[in-house]
């Protein structure tokens, strides 16, 4: 591990990591983000997804100020529920992740996998796969979003409804995701399929998918990395997106999307705690993705060097 | 206040617009009309819309009491209970000039009672109008029918010529694929006349010059701009930067931040609207029985779920105070309303646990809530504050908020073990309630009763209080009932809904409980 | 090339059966539009009959033909909610949506371009990372908040912007247009900048990735040699070889400008497209969501089509360009 470290340290890519204040910077927040996510029951001082452990008194106590009705402190406050702000945007922040990154994985393996399809079998499936994307970017994704709530809700017994959500948003915001993946691997696909090797390979028997499998994704590694990366920020958005349209994660459940769409009904009325921190904690997340996602497009592509 | 140059022209030509136009009212709700056809939709802010244009016989005033309008008196025919004779205003003219008389009347309530109109449910009760002078009608009821006139204020009078040249004459059948010319056209005898209307945009009326009630009302405004505004953040940033006069429903978390910026006010007042989470009380949960058994068909779970919903917090907090906690399913202002009925048992979670255990289940059950989460006043905030109510006396509550579109037919098919519910009473009676919420369902009554409550005494003195003309007898019926009612909880109530509408400070206005502003009432000093 | 015509034309009527039969098949899922058409005063009876009046319990496909025929004949039918025909209404609402479109998309153009030229040759700059980083801060904050912010700080702190509506409008020919009033060219500015940040923010990516590229490329280092003003090498040489990519890009996001319209036009109430079909959503108007998924894939559909010609017509080689991007 230390090793492996160490060689990307001081490799080519390494060397220019080092030299980019901003991708250290992104990493970093990245990094921490991300890690107080996961260990959030750990650091968070309260469970607010634990319904019944709340105290409804304590709703809109501002950060640092005893709560006018139990005189409870906490460090930034909490929202209508009298949930701890902080807990909230911890066990949110881990929402958000858990579903933009399964939402993009679900992406990456959909488009990669119909992508190479398209650019190895040509012709008619090509240009069937290809349609089927133009149909996919046509449906905004609340419409989907809400198609497979619909579905699951004839499916899924009512209990399990609640914890449903989070499921469909990760299948609805992978399914407008998977386009640009598709489109990457398939161009590639297409010029290596007439190479030599893969000819080869047909020749002497193997099966030239197999082949190709480990030699193209290899190639798009890259290209998909960057659109990952960025699809990740995507993705985090969109989930909040979808939250002000009422068909995010469930506000017993809060992602950081529900967190803004709820705390937005608080600007006016001075609680702005409810707004912002949970708002400023997405930004910095989506922003520090994104610039990561900027610095790799650069970094890993060759004709910049 | 900083300014540059460009964006202060354009803010002078503004308030030079507003200038020119001193009493024009610049009105924004989250709603739009659906239809200007005023029976083809039964819904508040479409008839709300239609009645600065159109007016019924007899209306609510803003302060609850019926009020002549195009009917000057009403009584029941000395010699038939089963008969109402309806004497009209003279001398009211139509937008297009044409005179008010019976001929219309009796026009609009058959056209109000034809097959594709959407009012027709409210006035099932009547069986003929018939003119009995240029000024009179008589409407026949089948059976006495003690409350017609309450019924009547939402049957807005079209002018006959005018609707049978307009070939308006049946209600437009949108399922049918019809477009009237109703829809888009008005010709009514009311205070303002259509100028122009961009459906979700902005309506613009002027006041109409040979409005009967000139001297009656008081008539501020010489034109109305109607646009509705959905989002409610918008909407009270459109108040707050001068851009609107006055807006309906504030969200509560707004109420002290318009009331403390300059120039603007809001007025509170109860509404006609109780919220409430309903039950299933049947012998089968949808979501699968606990151990065999529906534990909300046992009295004791239900009486311990009443116990724990802790209404003065939700109303503190939830609500910001802009609440009215309930012991009952009945707004404040309906016939059969006391005090004794409206209490409600103190939060006790000690009390609620050890019913729960009695009753067999100590250590709880799980169950899911149902919840709109765009259609009531925080209605989602409510649902997760009772959910965690709920976890406090161990029952593991889940909740399930959806928008309107999805939750409304899932508490129609019953798909559901406990879901909120709002319910306002445009009869201001409690025959409206009981026949919908309370009766067993069947085809044509208790459409509203998702919870599978039945209860055949009940049912029988349901029917019995409609055709009742003793109104001593009656309203001791009511009360009989609604003891009944509130015993067997097959609903919990949570509390009744407060309106609060912001306006400009110069601006008198009393808060309608039905949240149907009207114009022609509204006063500036 | 007429073979290729026709091959894409027949995919694309293809893609419009498709986009249309999913639509039918989602709406029934979507919530029950009974609920909102009927009073609150309605009987388990009266839902009975107003369903089988619409054809609701007839099965997907019998309903989507009917559509596909009276949508043949140009009749989209009548709006549930508004009890209007689709088209009309459509009609009525496109020009708020194109205008606002056309002015983010403009704005998106210029603003991107413009930056992105400025990064690109002040590549290693403290100033051009300082534009890249904030103009991240467009795309990683969801729309609504970012509308709600507008609206907060220049309506309600400031009032010197309006928040919400298209301000006067004037009827030209049939085209309700906000362009020639005052404050219909003041209202479009809040909404424009929303709907338009995050394709700038893509716009500037591009020009300036593509500026880069073509400023390593051996003409322009031959440019600089033969001593030709850096200014003139940047704006006249380079610039112009980028902007193929860049309007092709712009083209394909000018579709999903519009198509995805529907969150600034909620915040806004601006009266287009998008604010109906999120109506419509909450309403189950089923006639209006099927027009508007019809019309939106035709737009997309076009766009892709015209594109994929251009790229024909210039260079049939580039198909497997095209097919790279």
């Amino acid at each position: 591990m230390i090793r492996q470290f160490s060689a990307f340290w001081q490799s080519d890519f390494g060397w220019k990591f080092r030299h980019s204040p901003t991708a250290i910077l992104s990493a970093l927040v990245t990094l921490i983000l991300v890690g107080a996510a996961i260990f959030a029951p750990l650091i968070a001082p309260y469970n607010p997804f634990d319904s019944s452990s709340l105290n409804l008194m304590n709703g809109f106590s501002a950060p640092m100020a005893p709560n006018a009705f139990t005189g409870e402190v906490f460090l930034l406050g909490t929202d209508d529920q009298g949930r701890d702000v902080f807990s909230t945007i911890l066990y949110g922040m881990r929402v958000s992740l858990f579903v933009g990154v399964l939402a993009v994985l679900f992406g990456l393996v959909l488009g990669v996998t119909l992508g190479l399809i398209a650019g190895y079998a040509g012709g008619r499936v090509d240009g069937f796969i290809m349609r089927v994307a133009d149909i996919q970017l046509t449906f905004p994704a609340i419409l989907v979003a809400m198609l497979i709530f619909g579905i699951a809700k004839g499916i899924i017994a009512p209990q399990y409804r609640d914890q449903m959500a989070i499921w469909v948003l990760i299948i609805a915001i992978g399914l407008s995701d998977w386009v640009p993946f598709a489109r990457v691997v398939r161009g590639a696909t297409m010029v290596e399929k007439n190479r030599d090797y893969v000819q080869a390979a047909r020749l002497i028997g193997r099966k030239p998918v197999a082949i190709m499998v480990l030699h193209i994704l290899p190639n798009v590694l890259n290209p998909i990395l960057v659109i990952a990366t960025i699809s990740l920020a995507l993705a985090i958005i969109a989930e909040a997106t979808l939250s002000f349209l009422g068909v995010g994660a469930p506000p017993t459940q809060p992602s950081l999307g529900t967190l803004i769409r709820i705390g937005q009904t608080f600007l006016f009325s001075g609680e702005w705690w409810i707004l912002l921190f949970p708002a400023a904690t997405l930004l910095a997340l989506a922003l520090a993705v994104n610039s990561l996602g900027d610095w790799l497009r650069d970094a890993l592509n060759p004709r910049l060097k | 206040m900083k300014r540059n140059l460009f964006l202060s022209t354009a803010l002078a030509v503004l308030s030079m617009g507003a200038a020119a136009h001193a009493e024009t009212l610049r009105w924004a709700l989250a709603g739009d009309a659906l239809t200007l056809d005023p029976h083809a939709q039964n819904e508040g802010v479409t008839i709300m819309l239609q009645s600065q244009m159109m007016e019924p016989l007899v209306s609510r005033a803003p302060t609850g009491e019926l009020e002549p309008t195009l009917a000057t008196e009403w009584a029941v025919k000395a010699d038939d209970p089963t008969v109402w004779v309806f004497k009209l205003r003279e001398g009211v003219t139509f937008h297009d000039g044409a005179t008010f008389d019976s001929e219309d009347v009796v026009f609009s309530m058959d056209r109000a009672r034809s097959e594709a109109s959407q009012m027709k449910g409210i006035i099932t009760s009547i069986a003929e109008v018939r003119a009995t002078g240029p000024y009179e009608v008589e409407i026949v009821t089948n059976g006495p029918n003690p409350i017609l006139p309450a019924a009547l204020t939402s049957i807005m009078m079209l002018d006959k010529g005018w609707t049978e040249a307009n070939n308006a004459v049946t209600v437009q059948n949108v399922a049918a694929g019809e477009v009237t010319f109703s829809s888009t056209n008005v010709n009514g005898t009311g205070p303002y006349t259509l100028v122009s209307r961009e459906a979700d945009s902005r309506t613009v009326m002027r006041a109409f010059d040979n409005y009967w009630g000139k001297d009656t009302f008081p008539l501020a405004y010489s034109e109305i701009i109607f646009t509705p505004i959905q989002n409610a953040s918008t909407r009270v940033a459109a108040l707050l930067s001068g851009e609107l006069d006055f807006i309906q429903d504030v969200p509560v978390q707004d109420i002290d931040r318009v009331k403390g910026t300059a120039g603007l006010k809001v007025e509170s007042s109860s509404e006609n609207r109780s919220v409430f989470f309903g039950l299933n009380v049947s012998d089968t949960l949808v979501a699968g029985n606990i151990d065999g058994k529906n534990p909300l068909a046992d009295l004791k779970v239900r009486q311990a779920i009443n116990m724990t919903i802790n209404r003065d917090a939700i109303r503190d907090v939830v609500m910001r105070g802009q609440s009215v906690p309930a012991g009952i399913i009945m707004p404040p202002f309906v016939n059969g309303w006391t005090e004794e009925l409206n209490a409600y048992p103190a939060p006790d979670n000690d009390a609620a646990k050890a019913l729960l255990a009695e009753a067999g289940y100590p250590n709880g059950f799980p169950i899911t809530v149902d919840c709109p989460n765009d259609r009531y006043i925080n209605d989602e905030a409510i649902c997760q504050a009772a959910v965690g109510m709920l976890g406090q006396i161990g029952i593991q509550a889940r909740l399930n908020a959806t928008s309107k579109a999805l939750f409304f037919p899932q508490v129609n098919a019953m798909e559901t073990d406990f879901y909120m519910l709002g319910w306002g009473v445009p009869s201001y009676d409690s025959e409206y309630i009981f026949n919908f919420l309370y009766h067993t369902r069947d085809e044509s009554f208790g459409s509203w009763n998702s919870t599978r409550y039945s209860n055949p005494e009940l049912d029988a003195q349901i029917k019995a209080i409609a055709a009742e003309v003793d109104l001593a007898k009656r309203d001791a019926m009511i009360a009989e009932m609604w003891a009944t009612a509130k015993n067997d909880l097959a609903y919990i109530p949570v509390h009744h809904q407060m309106l609060n509408w912001a306006m400009k400070d110069g601006l008198t206005v009393t808060v309608d409980p039905d949240n149907q502003a009207r114009v022609k009432y509204f006063a500036l000093n | 090339m007429l073979a290729f015509l026709i091959r894409r034309l027949i995919q694309s009527v293809v893609v419009l059966l498709v986009v249309g039969a999913v639509s039918f098949g989602m709406f029934r899922f979507i919530g029950d539009p009974v609920n909102n058409m009927l009073g609150q005063e309605r009987t388990q009876a009266d839902i009975a009959e107003l369903r089988d009046r619409l054809g609701l319990d007839r099965s997907v496909l019998v309903q989507y033909a009917v559509f596909l025929r009276n949508a043949a004949q140009g009749d989209f039918g009548v709006s549930y909610r508004q009890g209007r025909p689709v088209a009309d209404i459509i009609a009525e609402r496109a020009p708020a949506t194109l205008e606002l479109a056309a002015v983010s998309g403009v704005m998106a153009l210029v603003f991107g371009i413009g930056l992105g030229v400025i990064t690109a040759i002040k590549r290693n700059s403290w100033a051009s990372s300082a534009i890249m980083t904030i103009s991240l801060v467009g795309v990683s904050l969801p729309t609504f908040l970012i509308g709600i912010l507008l609206i907060y700080v220049f309506s309600v702190q400031l009032e010197w912007l309006p928040s919400f509506g298209r301000g006067e409008t004037v009827l030209v020919g049939g085209w309700s247009t906000g362009f020639l009033t005052q404050s219909g060219l003041v209202a479009l500015i809040l909404p424009a900048i929303t709907l338009g940040l995050y394709q700038m923010t893509l716009i500037m990516r591009i020009v300036r990735s593509e500026m880069l590229e073509v400023l390593r490329q051996d003409y322009i280092r031959f440019a600089r040699a033969r001593g030709l003003r850096e200014r003139s090498i940047n704006f006249r040489h380079a610039l112009k070889n980028t902007l193929v990519p860049v309007i092709t890009v712009t083209g394909l996001q000018m579709g999903s400008i519009i198509a995805f319209s529907i969150i600034t036009e909620t915040v806004f109430q601006w009266p287009g497209m998008g604010l109906l079909f999120i109506n419509a959503v909450q309403f189950v108007d089923i006639p209006v969501m099927a027009a508007y998924l019809m019309l939106i894939s035709v737009l997309f559909v076009s766009i892709n089509l015209v594109v994929d010609l251009l790229y024909f017509a210039i260079d049939p080689r580039l198909r497997i360009e095209r097919a790279k991007a």
